[in-house]
């Protein structure tokens, strides 16, 4: 492979994380100091800060909640006397018997698939930066862009629990029901977003350059 | 502008100089691979006529239902924000601020940041605070789930289509319409152009 110029690290440069304006870090810096973008006033770090241990830590809360979000119950449905409590999969499958697959393939990949494999990328990411591995770095770099761009379409769940409630309230007739299930699943949502932000992907990029040194 | 401005890659931290991209091409990171910059024309008005369009549809979509649910002779209609009070009601207070940050609050307020500085900036002026509040409007774009409410919108109808009869309403158009202008005008939108126009001390 043919070595690269520095980073910009190595020149005691900080690129802007908003603005991408380049700036001059002052000598020894090293995080103890804030300092700010003079053009948009952005807060300036060599590195996000604390990114590993931010990143598990959303990671491994994610995993926690991942397991209510999937056994209990995300709605119950009312309807003419009868209460049904419907999780995520027995909605799925729903779905699959009534012969609306394409439907049920949506939303097992939207609701199961994409939390999933996302904290498994964020797992295999966080760990083959903490072993300095230099294997691929550019498809690691694009993992990670996967990563951040499809995670906000798992909320469609929760957007569809929301429908169902405002739509049907009926009485005894037919009313829906969001359940507790529902409120663990947007947390991992939300923490996975949170989790793919804290994520610093320079970071694979580094130990490449440790290993040249 | 100078022509060639230097940067460092925002995701491999490579120092390089940044060529601008011919019109419609986009600069690529050649160690990462990651877009560094798109190249827009007449990325300013295009976004602001885009944002005005997206303000008008927005307040449609909020203003009239979106569904109607009829079953037995009896009808449900459901507007964007009886969701979030309907959830409120159920005790599902964190689904419904969840609900309501992501589908109104962050739209509206990006909309009308988009406008608060492309506006004067078309008249010639800079707006005040203009490096704090399109700082604010790009850290609030991960927060922003119009198109995948859509989606909801759509699983909803397919999954009640047996149950009863589903009516659309006339926010839903404009609700339809709202995905590819709010795309639109993310996709116009030429980030450089803007921070070129905040003045400071470097």
């Amino acid at each position: 492979m043919k070595p690269w110029p520095p980073s910009a690290v190595h020149q005691s440069l900080i690129g802007c994380p908003s603005c991408e304006l380049l700036c001059k870090a002052p000598a020894r810096f090293d995080g103890q100091i804030r300092m700010r973008c003079p053009r948009c006033g952005a807060t300036l770090h060599t590195r996000k800060p604390n990114s590993l241990a931010r990143t598990w830590a959303l990671v491994i809360a994610a995993f926690i909640f991942y397991i209510p979000a999937n056994i209990l119950p995300i709605m119950t449905v009312t309807s003419l006397g009868k209460t049904q409590s419907d999780t995520i999969m027995s909605g799925v499958a729903y779905l699959l018997l009534h012969g609306m697959w394409p439907l049920a393939l949506l939303i097992f990949f939207a609701s199961v698939v994409v939390p999933l494999l996302k904290l498994m990328i964020l797992i295999y990411l966080l760990i083959s930066v903490q072993l300095r591995s230099p294997w691929r770095p550019r498809d690691r770099t694009r993992l990670y862009r996967i990563t951040e761009a499809v995670g906000r379409w798992s909320m469609v769940d929760i957007y569809v629990v929301t429908i169902l409630v405002a739509l049907v309230h009926l009485g005894n007739l037919a009313a829906i029901r969001a359940e507790t299930g529902a409120v663990f699943f947007g947390a991992v949502v939300v923490i996975t977003i949170f989790a793919a932000l804290t994520f610093d992907p320079r970071l694979i990029w580094d130990s490449l350059e440790k290993n040249h040194e | 502008m100078n022509q060639q401005t230097r940067i460092a890659c925002h995701e491999c931290d490579l120092l390089q100089q940044l060529k601008p991209p011919p019109p419609g091409g986009c600069a690529r990171c050649p160690r990462c691979g990651a877009v560094l910059h798109r190249s827009k024309r007449n990325s300013l008005n295009r976004t602001l006529a885009l944002s005005l369009a997206g303000l008008i549809l927005f307040m449609i979509a909020n203003a009239f239902p979106f569904l109607a649910f009829e079953m037995q002779g009896q009808i449900t209609e459901t507007r964007l924000f009886t969701g979030v009070t309907d959830l409120y009601h159920q005790g599902m207070w964190g689904l419904a601020a969840l609900v309501l940050f992501t589908t109104i609050i962050v739209p509206a307020v990006q909309l009308m940041l988009m406008l608060y500085v492309l506006i004067p900036i078309k008249l010639g002026r800079t707006p005040g605070h203009l490096a704090g509040v399109f700082r604010l409007l790009q850290n609030l774009t991960p927060w922003g789930m119009m198109e995948v409410f859509m989606l909801g919108i759509l699983v909803s109808v397919v999954k009640l289509a047996g149950m009863a009869t589903i009516v659309p309403g006339l926010a839903l158009w404009a609700f339809g319409l709202l995905i590819f202008v709010l795309a639109a005008a993310a996709a116009a939108l030429d980030p450089h152009q803007v921070w070129e126009k905040v003045r400071y001390a470097p």
